[in-house]
């Protein structure tokens, strides 16, 4: 805050206001992923707590790579590795197949309902995460809403599996991760200058052509916040598959979480973790510069 | 206004119908009577009678509002540190490292980040006894640390928003910085900071992955009492509990939609 002389009791504000919650992250947030490399790095045993320390009784260093060569050799990781990724990436489509012309309806509506509108695509949000994928249950079931319905339509006559089936999970994923999908490309389309599309038009482009040469790219910023904030929880997702797919259907959250709780592997846990993190990393770092960059248009 | 195309017109009809038509049968399958779930067996309100006589869910139910109540609090205090540091201190060392630690815990997938939580718990617990058992306090310590994230983008966003010029004109007539923060700042991003504590609050509510990992035995939060039950299937109590969920808040949604209105 320049021209004015800051005296000592400012500067030590300034001090605690950034120290307080760097310090809070730094125990809590970055130090857990050391420790996770630490273990990833060594043997599991039977002991309080089940892994070998980094520093064997003689001081010499013990770490080693065994738990990371398995996951490469061993052909379930890397499929399971696989499965997420693409379940994860359809389910990226499918939110943005639906989001973007909901974002598109909502900004351009008139601002009563506009305002109504996004209350509508919050209100899921605040509501229960679990109670949600719970409510998809009730309709897939064998005796579910959507069997029955379909049966007294007669479009089947005996109930089709519709639970516990990949189909599921992509439903659950989508129904769930819309609202992350759909705010960002409202905010982006919402900020857009309708006359340009219009200009486009005045000067002979098809309504298609308008769409994918004008208004794509200006949303573009919006489209990839929506699909990350999308692709990346829905990568490492538990419940969902849990809940909704079926018991062949692996994916990583779920082989991470049984590594950890009912083979109480923890190195091979954490080395599932790790390799899950590296594989996301590139996602979050573009994820990071390109809310960056549209603050910095927005300013 | 513009006239809408009729595709965006029906997109966003099935986009409503699909985010609310589930929510609104498990309401009605509430008051289902029949005890298998997915049969209707006429109008009864018994499962709600049978939510309160079970002492496990209101255990739970008590356990998940105390946590909530403390990691909101103290996720909207560092939070609100954290946002003011981003928007208005400028460059400092470390500046980045912050930046990304305070983004990262959004998206971070939530396996991730209560294994590492809960081997943070353990190898604290090695080196210096302290936390004796994992329960409240390990539970709230995390909620605190990704909920004070979206804290802090809220308060950060208000602030971008807000032009300096009160705060400004504020050190001109001799105010301190610090008075200015206490005076001028807080009061302007009161909205933003109760906005950062309600979602704090309804994020810690729903958590649960991050508790599973980092809560120990017998301290059940809801969410993880429900997963232990739904895990079975659908089951009619639940769609009470999850019926009284969603009238809760979407009572305190419509109420806080009304007020800001007004204020506008």
């Amino acid at each position: 805050m320049p021209g004015h002389a800051v005296d000592k009791r400012d500067q030590a504000w300034r001090r605690v206001a950034v120290a307080v919650p760097y310090l809070w992250l730094l125990v809590f947030f970055l130090a857990p992923f050391a420790i996770i490399l630490k273990i990833s790095l060594a043997d599991p045993v039977i002991a309080q707590p089940p892994f070998t320390p980094t520093f064997d009784e003689h001081g010499d260093l013990s770490a080693s790579a065994d738990n990371f060569r398995f996951l490469l050799t061993d052909k379930l990781y890397a499929v399971t590795y696989l499965r997420s990724l693409f379940m994860a990436a359809t389910a990226t489509v499918l939110c943005l197949i639906l989001g973007f012309p909901m974002a598109y309806g909502i900004a351009r509506s008139n601002p009563a309902t506009r305002s109504l509108l996004l209350l509508l695509i919050v209100l899921p949000f605040w509501i229960s995460f679990l109670l949600r994928v719970y409510a998809w249950m009730g309709l897939m079931n064998n005796y579910g809403v959507i069997n029955n319905l379909l049966i007294w339509l007669g479009a089947i006559d005996q109930p089709i599996q519709l639970l516990y089936t990949d189909f599921a999970v992509f439903v659950g994923l989508a129904y769930s991760y819309l609202p992350f999908m759909i705010l960002p490309l409202y905010a982006t389309l919402e900020r857009m200058d309708l006359d340009l599309v219009e200009a486009a038009q005045d000067l002979g482009a098809s309504r298609t052509r308008a769409f994918w040469d004008v208004t794509w790219p200006l949303a573009r910023p919006g489209v990839i916040a929506g699909c990350l904030l999308v692709f990346i929880p829905a990568m490492g997702e538990y419940v969902i598959p849990y809940l909704l797919g079926g018991p062949e259907s692996l994916l990583i959250g779920r082989v991470l979480f049984d590594e950890f709780f009912v083979n109480r592997d923890w190195p091979l846990a954490s080395a599932v973790a790790i390799v899950l993190l590296l594989l996301l990393v590139v996602p979050i770092v573009i994820l990071q510069r390109n809310q960056a960059k549209d603050q910095g248009d927005a300013a | 206004m513009r006239q809408q195309s009729r595709f965006v017109l029906s997109t966003l009809a099935f986009g409503y119908a699909f985010l609310y038509i589930p929510l609104v049968l498990v309401v009605v399958y509430s008051f289902n009577d029949s005890a298998i779930a997915t049969v209707w067996g006429g109008f009864s309100t018994r499962w709600y009678g049978e939510l309160l006589r079970n002492e496990q869910i209101l255990d739970a139910a008590l356990l998940s509002l105390r946590v909530a109540f403390t990691s909101a609090t103290l996720a909207t205090l560092l939070g609100t540190m954290a946002g003011l540091v981003l928007a208005r201190f400028g460059r400092f060392r470390g500046r980045n490292l912050f930046t990304g630690m305070i983004t990262s815990p959004m998206v971070m997938p939530e396996v991730i980040t209560g294994l590492s939580l809960l081997l943070l718990f353990v190898t604290l617990q090695q080196l210096t006894g302290w936390p004796g058992q994992r329960g409240f306090t390990t539970i709230a310590i995390a909620h605190t640390t990704f909920s004070m994230a979206y804290v802090a983008v809220i308060v950060q966003s208000r602030l971008m928003s807000m032009d300096e010029s009160l705060e400004e004109a504020a050190m001109d007539l001799g105010g301190t910085p610090l008075r200015v923060v206490f005076d001028i700042t807080l009061p302007l991003i009161a909205p933003a900071m109760v906005a950062g504590w309600l979602l704090a609050f309804t994020l810690s509510l729903d958590d649960l992955v991050i508790a599973s990992f980092v809560s120990g035995p017998g301290s059940s939060t809801l969410p993880m009492y429900i997963f232990s039950k739904v895990k079975l299937g659908v089951s009619p109590d639940i769609n009470a509990l999850a019926t009284l969920i969603i009238a809760v808040i979407t009572l305190g949604v419509l109420i806080a939609w009304m007020a800001t209105r007004r204020i506008r």
